[in-house]
Protein backbone atom coordinates (compact mmCIF):
# COMPACT_ATOMS: atom_id res chain seq x y z
CA UNK A 1 0.00 0.00 0.00
CA UNK A 2 2.85 2.40 -0.94
CA UNK A 3 0.04 4.22 -3.02
CA UNK A 4 -0.33 6.18 0.81
CA UNK A 5 2.74 7.34 0.79
CA UNK A 6 2.64 8.14 -2.70
CA UNK A 7 -0.56 10.60 -2.29
CA UNK A 8 1.29 12.28 0.73
CA UNK A 9 4.18 13.01 -1.73
CA UNK A 10 1.34 14.59 -3.92
CA UNK A 11 -0.29 16.98 -1.45
CA UNK A 12 3.10 17.58 -0.62
CA UNK A 13 3.75 19.28 -3.58
CA UNK A 14 0.54 20.67 -4.63
CA UNK A 15 0.94 22.42 -1.46
CA UNK A 16 4.09 23.92 -2.27
CA UNK A 17 3.33 24.92 -5.76
CA UNK A 18 -0.30 26.38 -4.55
CA UNK A 19 1.65 28.71 -2.42
CA UNK A 20 -1.52 29.33 -0.19
CA UNK A 21 -4.33 29.23 -2.29
CA UNK A 22 -6.73 27.10 -2.74
CA UNK A 23 -6.33 24.25 -4.74
CA UNK A 24 -9.70 23.21 -6.86
CA UNK A 25 -8.38 20.49 -8.73
CA UNK A 26 -5.09 17.74 -9.39
CA UNK A 27 -3.89 15.71 -12.31
CA UNK A 28 -1.42 13.25 -12.04
CA UNK A 29 0.40 11.07 -15.17
CA UNK A 30 0.42 7.32 -13.78
CA UNK A 31 2.23 5.07 -16.27
CA UNK A 32 1.03 2.05 -16.56
CA UNK A 33 4.33 0.52 -15.49
CA UNK A 34 4.65 2.60 -12.58
CA UNK A 35 3.98 0.41 -10.14
CA UNK A 36 1.05 2.21 -8.64
CA UNK A 37 -3.02 1.22 -8.91
CA UNK A 38 -4.76 4.14 -9.55
CA UNK A 39 -7.99 3.09 -7.61
CA UNK A 40 -5.78 2.79 -4.37
CA UNK A 41 -4.35 6.34 -5.32
CA UNK A 42 -8.38 7.80 -5.36
CA UNK A 43 -9.46 5.50 -1.92
CA UNK A 44 -7.07 7.62 0.20
CA UNK A 45 -7.41 11.05 -1.69
CA UNK A 46 -9.80 12.29 0.52
CA UNK A 47 -8.22 11.15 3.79
CA UNK A 48 -4.61 12.52 3.07
CA UNK A 49 -6.21 16.13 1.31
CA UNK A 50 -8.14 16.44 4.41
CA UNK A 51 -7.42 19.40 6.19
CA UNK A 52 -4.66 20.80 3.69
CA UNK A 53 -5.17 23.02 0.53
CA UNK A 54 -5.94 20.30 -1.66
CA UNK A 55 -9.57 19.29 0.86
CA UNK A 56 -12.45 19.04 -1.55
CA UNK A 57 -10.54 18.98 -4.95
CA UNK A 58 -10.70 16.60 -7.76
CA UNK A 59 -8.49 14.07 -8.68
CA UNK A 60 -7.55 13.14 -12.24
CA UNK A 61 -5.61 10.14 -13.35
CA UNK A 62 -4.29 10.31 -16.79
CA UNK A 63 -3.30 6.45 -17.33
CA UNK A 64 0.36 6.04 -19.79
CA UNK A 65 0.10 3.61 -22.11
CA UNK A 66 3.75 1.84 -22.10
CA UNK A 67 6.02 2.54 -25.41
CA UNK A 68 9.05 0.05 -25.42
CA UNK A 69 11.85 -0.52 -27.80
CA UNK A 70 13.36 -3.56 -28.74
CA UNK A 71 17.26 -3.79 -27.91
CA UNK A 72 17.42 -6.45 -30.37
CA UNK A 73 15.89 -5.31 -33.43
CA UNK A 74 15.23 -1.68 -32.52
CA UNK A 75 11.53 -2.05 -33.10
CA UNK A 76 9.14 0.03 -31.29
CA UNK A 77 5.83 -0.74 -29.60
CA UNK A 78 3.06 -0.70 -27.13
CA UNK A 79 3.52 -3.10 -24.41
CA UNK A 80 1.48 -4.11 -20.94
CA UNK A 81 4.41 -5.94 -19.02
CA UNK A 82 7.74 -5.71 -18.72
CA UNK A 83 7.53 -9.49 -19.91
CA UNK A 84 6.28 -8.82 -23.11
CA UNK A 85 8.23 -10.21 -25.78
CA UNK A 86 9.29 -7.89 -29.64
CA UNK A 87 6.02 -9.12 -31.96
CA UNK A 88 8.97 -8.37 -34.94
CA UNK A 89 11.87 -10.50 -32.78
CA UNK A 90 10.13 -12.16 -30.11
CA UNK A 91 13.35 -10.60 -27.95
CA UNK A 92 12.56 -9.74 -23.97
CA UNK A 93 15.79 -7.47 -23.79
CA UNK A 94 12.98 -4.00 -24.04
CA UNK A 95 13.77 -0.60 -22.95
CA UNK A 96 10.65 1.50 -21.57
CA UNK A 97 10.36 4.51 -23.11
CA UNK A 98 7.21 6.11 -21.55
CA UNK A 99 4.69 4.12 -19.21
CA UNK A 100 6.43 4.23 -15.92
CA UNK A 101 5.62 7.79 -15.18
CA UNK A 102 4.44 8.99 -11.70
CA UNK A 103 4.22 13.01 -12.03
CA UNK A 104 1.85 15.54 -10.41
CA UNK A 105 1.42 17.05 -13.80
CA UNK A 106 -0.77 20.07 -13.26
CA UNK A 107 -2.91 22.00 -10.51
CA UNK A 108 -5.97 24.16 -10.99
CA UNK A 109 -5.92 26.68 -7.92
CA UNK A 110 -8.76 29.41 -6.90
CA UNK B 1 17.67 20.98 12.38
CA UNK B 2 19.36 18.28 9.99
CA UNK B 3 21.54 20.47 7.31
CA UNK B 4 21.32 17.85 4.63
CA UNK B 5 17.51 17.28 4.55
CA UNK B 6 15.97 19.61 6.89
CA UNK B 7 13.87 17.78 9.36
CA UNK B 8 13.83 18.78 12.29
CA UNK B 9 16.00 16.43 14.30
CA UNK B 10 18.27 13.72 13.33
CA UNK B 11 18.80 10.30 14.90
CA UNK B 12 15.61 8.13 16.28
CA UNK B 13 12.48 9.06 14.71
CA UNK B 14 10.20 7.20 12.29
CA UNK B 15 7.26 9.68 12.03
CA UNK B 16 6.49 11.22 8.85
CA UNK B 17 7.85 14.22 7.46
CA UNK B 18 5.74 15.18 5.14
CA UNK B 19 3.46 16.99 6.68
CA UNK B 20 2.31 21.11 6.69
CA UNK B 21 3.11 22.99 9.49
CA UNK B 22 1.80 26.61 9.65
CA UNK B 23 3.99 29.14 11.82
CA UNK B 24 5.02 32.10 11.33
CA UNK B 25 8.72 32.75 11.29
CA UNK B 26 11.19 36.06 12.24
CA UNK B 27 13.23 35.58 9.08
CA UNK B 28 12.23 36.22 5.28
CA UNK B 29 12.11 33.56 2.32
CA UNK B 30 12.50 34.28 -1.08
CA UNK B 31 10.26 32.75 -3.64
CA UNK B 32 12.38 29.78 -3.86
CA UNK B 33 11.81 28.86 -0.17
CA UNK B 34 8.36 26.94 -1.74
CA UNK B 35 10.37 24.40 -3.93
CA UNK B 36 13.00 23.47 -1.15
CA UNK B 37 12.60 19.99 -0.91
CA UNK B 38 11.93 19.10 3.29
CA UNK B 39 7.84 18.66 2.77
CA UNK B 40 7.51 21.74 5.29
CA UNK B 41 5.17 24.39 3.59
CA UNK B 42 5.17 28.12 4.19
CA UNK B 43 2.57 30.16 2.95
CA UNK B 44 2.85 33.65 2.03
CA UNK B 45 1.14 36.28 0.72
CA UNK B 46 1.78 37.04 -3.13
CA UNK B 47 1.74 40.61 -4.60
CA UNK B 48 -0.60 39.33 -7.26
CA UNK B 49 -3.11 37.00 -5.81
CA UNK B 50 -5.66 35.63 -8.10
CA UNK B 51 -8.88 37.42 -7.80
CA UNK B 52 -11.67 35.52 -5.46
CA UNK B 53 -13.28 32.74 -7.78
CA UNK B 54 -10.87 32.86 -10.54
CA UNK B 55 -9.54 29.65 -11.47
CA UNK B 56 -5.90 29.16 -12.94
CA UNK B 57 -3.73 25.88 -13.75
CA UNK B 58 -0.13 26.20 -12.46
CA UNK B 59 1.98 23.34 -14.40
CA UNK B 60 3.99 21.30 -12.10
CA UNK B 61 5.26 18.03 -14.20
CA UNK B 62 6.88 17.03 -11.01
CA UNK B 63 8.24 13.64 -10.13
CA UNK B 64 5.67 12.36 -6.93
CA UNK B 65 8.98 10.66 -6.06
CA UNK B 66 11.13 13.65 -6.43
CA UNK B 67 12.02 14.48 -2.56
CA UNK B 68 12.73 10.31 -2.11
CA UNK B 69 15.02 10.17 -5.30
CA UNK B 70 17.35 13.52 -4.17
CA UNK B 71 17.78 12.45 -1.10
CA UNK B 72 18.37 8.84 -2.65
CA UNK B 73 21.34 10.49 -4.90
CA UNK B 74 22.85 12.48 -1.88
CA UNK B 75 23.03 8.89 -0.09
CA UNK B 76 24.44 7.46 -3.32
CA UNK B 77 26.53 10.32 -3.63
CA UNK B 78 28.05 10.12 0.20
CA UNK B 79 28.51 5.88 -0.10
CA UNK B 80 30.26 6.66 -3.70
CA UNK B 81 32.59 9.18 -1.88
CA UNK B 82 33.69 6.71 0.90
CA UNK B 83 33.94 3.50 -1.76
CA UNK B 84 31.55 1.72 0.15
CA UNK B 85 29.67 -0.76 -1.97
CA UNK B 86 26.00 -0.65 -1.02
CA UNK B 87 23.29 -3.17 -1.58
CA UNK B 88 19.21 -2.88 -1.21
CA UNK B 89 18.56 -6.90 -0.07
CA UNK B 90 14.55 -7.11 -1.43
CA UNK B 91 12.30 -9.89 -1.11
CA UNK B 92 8.70 -11.53 0.79
CA UNK B 93 8.88 -12.33 3.90
CA UNK B 94 10.50 -16.05 5.24
CA UNK B 95 12.81 -15.93 1.72
CA UNK B 96 16.05 -16.45 3.99
CA UNK B 97 17.80 -12.80 3.92
CA UNK B 98 18.55 -12.43 7.18
CA UNK B 99 20.30 -15.92 6.88
CA UNK B 100 22.02 -15.15 3.80
CA UNK B 101 23.74 -12.04 5.96
CA UNK B 102 24.35 -13.62 9.14
CA UNK B 103 26.45 -16.54 6.83
CA UNK B 104 27.66 -13.54 4.62
CA UNK B 105 28.93 -11.63 7.76
CA UNK B 106 30.45 -15.09 9.15
CA UNK B 107 32.65 -16.10 6.05
CA UNK B 108 33.57 -12.48 5.20
CA UNK B 109 34.15 -11.41 8.51
CA UNK B 110 37.68 -9.82 9.21
CA UNK B 111 38.59 -9.25 5.45
CA UNK B 112 35.37 -7.23 4.57
CA UNK B 113 34.48 -3.76 7.04
CA UNK B 114 30.46 -4.48 6.85
CA UNK B 115 27.45 -2.78 8.38
CA UNK B 116 24.26 -3.43 8.03
CA UNK B 117 20.28 -1.54 7.80
CA UNK B 118 17.74 -3.83 9.01
CA UNK B 119 14.39 -2.80 7.94
CA UNK B 120 11.32 -4.52 9.69
CA UNK B 121 7.89 -3.09 10.57
CA UNK B 122 8.47 -4.82 14.03
CA UNK B 123 10.53 -5.60 16.27
CA UNK B 124 14.48 -5.99 16.45
CA UNK B 125 14.55 -9.89 15.97
CA UNK B 126 16.58 -9.34 12.52
CA UNK B 127 18.60 -6.86 14.09
CA UNK B 128 19.91 -8.87 17.01
CA UNK B 129 20.81 -11.96 14.76
CA UNK B 130 23.07 -9.60 12.58
CA UNK B 131 24.81 -8.33 15.81
CA UNK B 132 25.46 -11.96 16.93
CA UNK B 133 27.82 -12.20 14.15
CA UNK B 134 29.99 -8.61 15.50
CA UNK B 135 28.94 -6.86 12.69
CA UNK B 136 27.16 -3.42 13.31
CA UNK B 137 23.60 -2.56 12.53
CA UNK B 138 20.90 -0.59 12.67
CA UNK B 139 17.55 -1.07 13.16
CA UNK B 140 14.52 0.65 11.38
CA UNK B 141 11.41 -0.20 12.45
CA UNK B 142 8.36 1.30 9.43
CA UNK B 143 5.43 0.28 11.80
CA UNK B 144 2.54 0.16 9.57
CA UNK B 145 4.81 1.01 6.44
CA UNK B 146 5.52 -1.33 3.84
CA UNK B 147 8.87 -0.26 2.68
CA UNK B 148 12.16 1.95 3.62
CA UNK B 149 12.69 5.15 1.83
CA UNK B 150 15.66 7.21 0.89
CA UNK B 151 15.42 9.51 3.94
CA UNK B 152 15.21 6.60 6.45
CA UNK B 153 18.68 5.40 5.26
CA UNK B 154 20.05 9.14 5.01
CA UNK B 155 19.67 8.51 9.57
CA UNK B 156 20.83 5.52 9.52
CA UNK B 157 23.78 5.90 8.18
CA UNK B 158 24.97 8.84 10.11
CA UNK B 159 25.54 6.30 13.40
CA UNK B 160 28.08 4.45 11.21
CA UNK B 161 31.84 5.71 10.22
CA UNK B 162 31.06 5.55 6.45
CA UNK B 163 34.74 6.06 6.46
CA UNK B 164 35.43 2.63 7.98
CA UNK B 165 33.25 0.38 5.49
CA UNK B 166 33.73 -1.62 2.34
CA UNK B 167 30.30 -2.76 2.33
CA UNK B 168 26.82 -1.57 3.81
CA UNK B 169 23.52 -4.15 3.46
CA UNK B 170 19.93 -2.67 3.84
CA UNK B 171 17.61 -5.35 4.34
CA UNK B 172 14.41 -3.92 3.44
CA UNK B 173 10.70 -4.59 5.06
CA UNK B 174 9.45 -8.15 3.35
CA UNK B 175 7.94 -6.97 0.38
CA UNK B 176 8.09 -7.70 -3.10
CA UNK B 177 5.79 -4.85 -4.06
CA UNK B 178 6.57 -1.24 -2.33
CA UNK B 179 10.40 -1.37 -1.98
CA UNK B 180 10.74 -1.93 -5.95
CA UNK B 181 9.47 1.74 -6.23
CA UNK B 182 11.91 3.54 -3.55
CA UNK B 183 15.40 4.00 -4.51
CA UNK B 184 17.78 4.26 -1.66
CA UNK B 185 21.12 5.26 -3.32
CA UNK B 186 21.97 1.54 -3.07
CA UNK B 187 24.55 0.12 -5.56
CA UNK B 188 21.79 -2.72 -6.42
CA UNK B 189 18.41 -3.98 -5.55
CA UNK B 190 19.50 -7.84 -4.48
CA UNK B 191 16.17 -9.79 -5.02
CA UNK B 192 16.30 -12.77 -2.79
CA UNK B 193 13.46 -15.61 -4.01
CA UNK B 194 13.39 -19.20 -2.28
CA UNK B 195 12.53 -21.89 -4.01
CA UNK B 196 10.09 -22.98 -1.54
CA UNK B 197 8.02 -19.72 -3.00
CA UNK B 198 6.97 -20.92 -6.65
CA UNK B 199 9.11 -20.56 -9.90
CA UNK B 200 6.74 -18.10 -11.33
CA UNK B 201 7.49 -15.27 -8.41
CA UNK B 202 9.12 -13.00 -11.39
CA UNK B 203 6.21 -12.90 -13.37
CA UNK B 204 3.82 -12.34 -10.22
CA UNK B 205 5.64 -9.23 -9.24
CA UNK B 206 7.71 -7.80 -12.62
CA UNK B 207 8.13 -4.86 -10.79
CA UNK B 208 11.20 -5.72 -8.23
CA UNK B 209 12.69 -8.37 -10.76
CA UNK B 210 12.88 -5.50 -13.50
CA UNK B 211 14.34 -3.39 -11.10
CA UNK B 212 17.17 -5.40 -9.20
CA UNK B 213 20.36 -6.39 -10.94
CA UNK B 214 20.69 -9.57 -9.02
CA UNK B 215 18.28 -12.42 -8.15
CA UNK B 216 19.66 -14.80 -5.30
CA UNK B 217 17.98 -18.43 -5.70
CA UNK B 218 18.06 -19.63 -1.80
CA UNK B 219 17.16 -22.41 -0.59
CA UNK B 220 18.43 -24.58 -3.16
CA UNK B 221 19.05 -27.78 -0.74
CA UNK B 222 15.34 -27.98 -0.81
CA UNK B 223 14.94 -29.08 -4.12
CA UNK B 224 14.81 -32.42 -3.52
CA UNK B 225 11.87 -31.92 -1.62
CA UNK B 226 10.16 -29.81 -3.93
CA UNK B 227 8.58 -29.47 -7.41
CA UNK B 228 10.14 -26.04 -8.00
CA UNK B 229 11.89 -25.87 -11.58
CA UNK B 230 15.18 -23.74 -11.52
CA UNK B 231 15.44 -23.64 -15.16
CA UNK B 232 11.27 -22.21 -15.80
CA UNK B 233 12.59 -20.13 -12.68
CA UNK B 234 15.40 -18.46 -14.40
CA UNK B 235 13.71 -18.29 -17.74
CA UNK B 236 10.89 -16.37 -15.93
CA UNK B 237 13.50 -13.74 -14.51
CA UNK B 238 15.02 -13.60 -17.74
CA UNK B 239 12.31 -12.47 -19.47
CA UNK B 240 11.09 -9.66 -17.12
CA UNK B 241 14.77 -8.64 -16.84
CA UNK B 242 16.91 -10.22 -19.55
CA UNK B 243 20.72 -8.64 -18.07
CA UNK B 244 19.92 -10.18 -14.46
CA UNK B 245 22.42 -12.00 -12.82
CA UNK B 246 21.25 -15.46 -10.83
CA UNK B 247 22.92 -16.76 -8.01
CA UNK B 248 21.58 -20.20 -7.09
CA UNK B 249 22.44 -20.40 -3.23
CA UNK B 250 21.69 -22.40 0.03
CA UNK B 251 22.28 -19.92 2.71
CA UNK B 252 22.01 -23.09 5.03
CA UNK B 253 24.44 -25.31 3.79
CA UNK B 254 26.81 -22.69 2.21
CA UNK B 255 26.30 -23.96 -1.27
CA UNK B 256 27.07 -21.97 -4.26
CA UNK B 257 27.99 -19.21 -1.59
CA UNK B 258 31.32 -18.71 -3.26
CA UNK B 259 29.68 -16.96 -6.65
CA UNK B 260 27.97 -15.08 -4.06
CA UNK B 261 31.49 -13.54 -2.69
CA UNK B 262 32.84 -13.35 -5.93
CA UNK B 263 30.22 -11.12 -6.84
CA UNK B 264 30.44 -8.90 -4.37
CA UNK B 265 34.24 -8.88 -4.07
CA UNK B 266 34.13 -7.56 -7.92
CA UNK B 267 31.70 -5.01 -6.28
CA UNK B 268 33.74 -3.95 -3.68
CA UNK B 269 36.60 -3.43 -6.03
CA UNK B 270 34.41 -1.03 -8.38
CA UNK B 271 33.24 0.92 -5.89
CA UNK B 272 36.50 1.35 -4.44
CA UNK B 273 37.98 2.23 -7.32
CA UNK B 274 35.44 4.99 -7.96
CA UNK B 275 36.06 6.45 -4.68
CA UNK B 276 35.94 10.41 -5.68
Amino acid sequence: MHELTIMKNVVSICEQNAAGSRVTSVTLDVGELSGIVPGALEFCFDSCTKGTLLEGASLKIIIIEPQVRCNGCKALFGARAYHDSCPECGGFDIEILFGEELRVKELEVV
Amino acid sequence: MCTTCGCPTVGEHSHDHDHGHDHSHDHTHTHDDHHHGDGHHHHHEHPTPSQAGQTRTISVETDILDRNNRLAATNRLLFASQGIFTLNLVSSPGSGKTTLLERTLRELGGKVRCAVIEGDQQTDNDAQRIAATGVQVKQINTGAGCHLDAHMILHAAADFDLASLDLLFIENVGNLVCPASFDLGENHKVAVLSVTEGEDKPLKYPHMFHAADVMILNKIDLLPHLTFEVDKCREMALRVNPNITIIEVSAQTGEGMDRWYAWLSQGMADARSKKA
